[in-house]
């Protein structure tokens, strides 16, 4: 051993820490994190015996095999024939995945026909400056109008989780500290000053990129992001009594089921008349200008307000359990 | 530039190993913002402008926040040792 420090000092060093855990030799989380030691699994002969007395019975009354001796026959057939299949399955996915072509080639059938009409047609198409835009709110509107409905699934789902149902009769400190609002509003004088400076600016930001999502970067999702997190910091900095005046409960519901019921109701139209081949009444407009590229702009500002609507409403559920 | 999208790649790597080992989860969430942050760049770089805003506004802000609020929530978030020797310094 070549080394120009003592064993005591290398073992204190990183270096030595490092090997250890590549050697496996010591788990550098042990007595590091704290850890609830495991117990052994034990259990006495009573209860044992009572288990399989009940999984026999249970059998038995299920299945009454005495009487219908096909069953012990198709469980068989089923076992062996789950084994065929999970055998299949591994090597269909990888004879699947040997198959796959290979990454950035040209011949690959990825640069197919669609890609090349998204980039020669998308402007006269859709009229959207923006490819991105005309492709994920006119070609594939109905993947977008999923995500919105995914999103507000994802509400349904955190109010079911996180509410609080209690009357609100009592509110004693213990209640209010649970609800967070003994926090509230906090009187900050650095947060509310950079709030009222910052919030205009990130809301009317976050209309813009909503507006232009079909001229430049941007789009309804961005832009709903942007101003719930406006609305969340403004929210911090002047409590819940403030923003309560302007978004409820109720509000959340009435915009939320008015954007997408707006987003399915227009999309509807424009997939009866492409279906029919009918002419769309909807004009395209100049590409370039704000009031131009058809529905694109409507469906921009649905997407926008649910996304909005969604991100404020997380952060309130997470805060307190309910508007 | 190709120098520039090396560091911030070296960087993103960094700072998704560091989000795993850190201690703190207090820590893991920071750096896990400035992972958001150094993605939202590479999109620029990437020529996506419109995930670029996304990802800042959703990676690097409301994820964060939920992530924040939530620790709250759980206790997890200490008060520092110095913190709590100056309150009972007051008391």
């Amino acid at each position: 051993m070549s080394r120009k420090v003592s064993d005591q000092e290398y073992k204190k060093t990183r270096s030595y820490r490092m090997k250890q855990w590549f050697d496996g030799s010591k788990d550098l989380f042990l007595d590091e994190l704290e850890m609830k030691p495991q117990k052994e699994f034990t259990e006495d002969h009573r209860t044992v015996r009572q288990r399989e007395e009940e999984k026999r019975r249970l059998f038995e009354r299920v299945y009454d095999i005495k009487h219908n001796p096909e069953i012990t026959v198709f469980n068989k057939i089923y076992r062996l024939f789950c084994v065929c299949f999970c055998i299949f399955l591994v090597i269909m996915l990888l004879t699947a995945v040997s198959n796959l072509p290979t990454t950035g080639h040209a011949d690959n059938p990825v640069n197919n026909e669609v890609s090349r009409r998204y980039i020669e047609n998308g402007l006269q198409e859709t009229g959207s400056v923006n490819i991105v835009t005309g492709m994920i709110l006119d070609y594939r509107a109905f993947d977008t109008l999923g995500e919105s409905h995914v999103l507000f699934i994802a509400t349904c789902t955190v109010l079911i989780l996180l509410r609080n149902d209690r009357k609100k009769g009592k509110n004693s400190i213990a209640d209010m500290e649970e609800n967070d609002r003994i926090h509230e509003p906090k009187n900050d004088v650095i947060l509310q000053t950079a709030a009222r400076i910052l919030v205009p600016p990130i809301v009317i930001f976050g209309i813009y990129v909503i507006l232009c999502g079909h001229l430049g970067p941007g789009g309804g999702f961005s832009g709903g992001a942007v101003i719930g997190a406006g609305l969340i910091l403004y929210l911090n900095a002047f409590g819940f009594a403030k923003t309560e005046r302007f978004f409820k409960a109720s509000t959340y519901k009435k915009l939320s089921f008015g954007a997408l019921a707006c987003y399915a109701l227009s999309k509807c139209y424009s997939f009866y008349t492409g279906a029919n081949h009918i002419e769309s009444v909807i004009p395209l407009g100049t590409p370039g200008a704000i009031l131009s590229s058809g529905l694109i702009l409507l469906l921009n500002i649905c997407v926008g307000i649910v996304v909005a609507g969604t991100m404020y409403t997380f952060y309130v559920m997470f805060r307190k359990g309910g508007y | 530039m190709h120098v520039f999208t090396y560091i911030l790649l070296g960087f993103l790597v960094v700072c998704a190993v560091s989000v795993s080992l850190s201690k703190n989860l207090l820590n893991s969430i920071l750096i896990y913002m400035s992972y958001s942050l150094i993605m939202s760049i590479i999109w620029i770089l990437l020529e996506s402008p419109d995930l670029a805003i996304t990802e800042a506004a959703v990676g690097a802000g409301i994820t964060s926040i939920l992530f924040f609020v939530t620790l709250k929530k759980i206790h997890a978030m200490m008060k520092s040792e110095d913190d709590e020797n100056e309150e009972e310094k007051d008391e």
